[in-house]
């Protein structure tokens, strides 16, 4: 055999593999799937969406449950996106390149790979004992804010990054300051891409349980939260807590609550998809 | 009205990226409403020099200069000069265009709209001034909404000029304008220049010797951050004094 025709079966036999791997990923994936929609989509219901939680399965709705995750989703985000901007712009714009700002884009990326339940005993200490909120929404959204602070300040970065120096020269040239460069230039162009990365950050925050539980959101809220100072419950915290259930009915409305949740994750994540790509179409460069 | 002989001028001008002596001693006066031509190898400083009439490099970490530049007599470089201010006095055009990601309409503006202008009628009146001036009014008037990023090369080289155009400066300095474009937009740049000088004057990076012998009236030729030669283009073109712009430009020629 010559060197070429190995070195053509070595490359036959890689695409095999990786198709091989690939696969295995998605089968498993399919296989969740199919089990968790067999089990739990014929319990998915107005009721169930629209009633309180409940000793009895049979009964048992998950109002409080996406009510809390969807008043998560928006305090977060009102937290986390100006910091996260705010943070990003500065690093990429206006920081020197000094040892100071290079430590903090190395622990920076670093948070990003830090344990969600990690966040959750900094919120604990901070927010519930320091701060004396208590396990409330705000100390939740604080909480989670930080979980995705790092994620939302690094796609920042890289939306900005992308922005094409001439264009920052184009603006100075005809005299604009390095805010009012930013302000026109750099932040429309980068928008989407940022926006992106914000809602991408957003649908990890959605699944979150752990560090939820450990800053003492409760199990069973038996109330719709009116207020960012009231207690609560998310979807995945109502998911752990059925499925930890010895009855089967509980298990089936765990099902049906995980399929709600993937829901919500599919819609946000279908969004970010929908605004890369517009932005992708809007501007070439 | 007599011309100033001195518009522009660098004074025993140096500059450094850092440790790197990029420019050595120059001095150059400029004339008033004439295009003065700067040629010489690539990474020779024409660029380097353009950039210190605007201050462009300043954003540069480590660039730093020595001696002086003279826009009507007064030294750009000295403290009270508000960066902002010189830019009004002082446009520019790159090498390759880079129209911003908005309408024609916003991109002939933004000069205006950043100074604080908000007077749609006075934005308007802009617009279409500097669009003929810059001889792209025709090409573009019945879709001034338009994404300026949808016109051709050319047509965005000349919207970038009439962007300058927009905030009345006094120079234009223009860094290889026509080098990313076809024959036939480059020509029509060339025809600009020409038209232009009769208010504006016109400092032009180039490599294309025609280029500068057509369009220059003065040619300066740079080699290894010194200013080698400065005289009349004609001049310099049939009678070289130094033998490295006489190499230049006969190896240039073929
Ligand atoms: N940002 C920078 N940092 C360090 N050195 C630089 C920088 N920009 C340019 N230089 C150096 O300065 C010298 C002059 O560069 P400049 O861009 O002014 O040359 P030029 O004559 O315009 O060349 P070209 O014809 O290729 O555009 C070159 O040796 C270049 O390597
Ligand atoms: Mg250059």
């Amino acid at each position: 055999m010559t060197n070429s025709e190995k070195n053509r079966l070595k490359d036959k036999a890689f695409q095999v593999f990786g198709v091989f791997c690939t696969f295995i990923g998605l089968v498993v994936l399919a296989i969740f799937l199919i089990d968790i929609v067999i089990e739990g989509v014929a319990r998915i219901d107005w009721d169930f969406l629209t009633s309180l939680p409940s000793r009895r399965a049979a009964r048992a709705g998950i109002l409080t449950a996406w009510a809390g995750t969807l008043w998560i989703l928006v305090l977060s985000a009102i937290i986390a996106f100006p910091l996260g901007i705010a943070a990003g712009i500065y690093l990429e714009e206006y920081a020197k390149k000094t040892k100071l700002s290079n430590f903090l884009e190395i622990n920076i990326a670093n948070l990003a790979g830090v344990p969600s339940i990690i966040y959750g005993l900094l919120g604990l200490e901070l927010f519930v004992r320091i701060m004396n909120l208590g396990g409330i929404l705000l100390a939740g959204a604080l909480t989670l804010s930080l979980l995705i602070l790092p994620i939302v300040i690094v796609t920042t970065r890289e939306a900005i990054k992308a922005v094409p120096r001439t264009i920052r020269d184009g603006s100075f040239a005809l005299g604009a300051s390095k805010w009012q460069t930013v302000w026109h230039q750099v932040l429309p162009a980068s928008f989407g891409g940022i926006l992106t990365g914000v809602i991408l950050a957003l649908s990890r925050a959605v699944g979150e349980a752990a560090p939820l539980i450990v800053i003492g959101a409760l199990a069973y809220v038996p109330f719709v939260p009116r207020s960012p100072m009231d207690e609560f419950t998310v979807l995945p915290i109502q998911i752990f807590n059925w499925t930890s259930r010895p009855q089967a009915a509980f298990l089936t409305n765990a099902a049906a609550a995980i399929i709600i949740l993937l829901l919500i994750t599919f819609l946000l994540n279908g969004i970010a998809v929908y605004l890369r790509h517009r932005q992708q179409k809007k501007i070439k460069w | 009205m007599t011309k100033k002989y001195s518009k522009l001028e660098a004074i025993n001008l140096d500059a450094y990226y850092g440790d790197f002596h990029a420019l050595k001693g120059i001095n150059i006066a400029m004339e008033e409403k004439a295009v003065t031509a700067f040629i010489g190898p690539s990474g020779c400083g024409k660029s380097t020099f353009l950039r210190t009439f605007n201050r462009m490099n300043d954003y540069i970490d480590g660039f730093r200069i020595e001696g002086q530049i003279l826009l009507d007599g007064r030294d750009i470089y000295e403290k009270d000069i508000r960066v902002d201010e010189l830019r009004k006095e002082v446009g520019m055009v790159f090498q390759k265009p880079n129209p911003f990601p908005k309408s024609i309409y916003e991109n002939v503006v933004y000069g205006l709209k950043i100074q604080g202008i908000k007077d749609k009628k006075i934005l308007q009146e802009a617009c279409e001034t500097s669009l003929q001036q810059a001889a792209i009014w025709d090409e573009v008037k019945d879709k001034l909404d338009k994404s300026a990023l949808a016109l051709s090369g050319g047509q965005q080289q000349r919207l970038c000029i009439a962007r300058a155009l927009a905030i009345q400066p006094s120079v234009i300095l223009m860094d290889e304008p026509a080098s990313a474009l076809d024959p036939i937009s480059s020509a029509k740049i060339e025809e600009l220049i020409y038209d232009l000088k009769k208010d504006y004057t016109i400092v032009i990076v180039t490599h294309n010797m025609q280029q500068a012998g057509r369009v220059s009236d003065h040619t300066a030729f740079f080699y290894m951050g010194e200013l080698v030669e400065y005289a009349k283009t004609k001049t310099m073109f049939t009678s070289p004094k130094d033998t490295r712009t006489q190499n230049y430009i006969t190896g240039r020629f073929g």
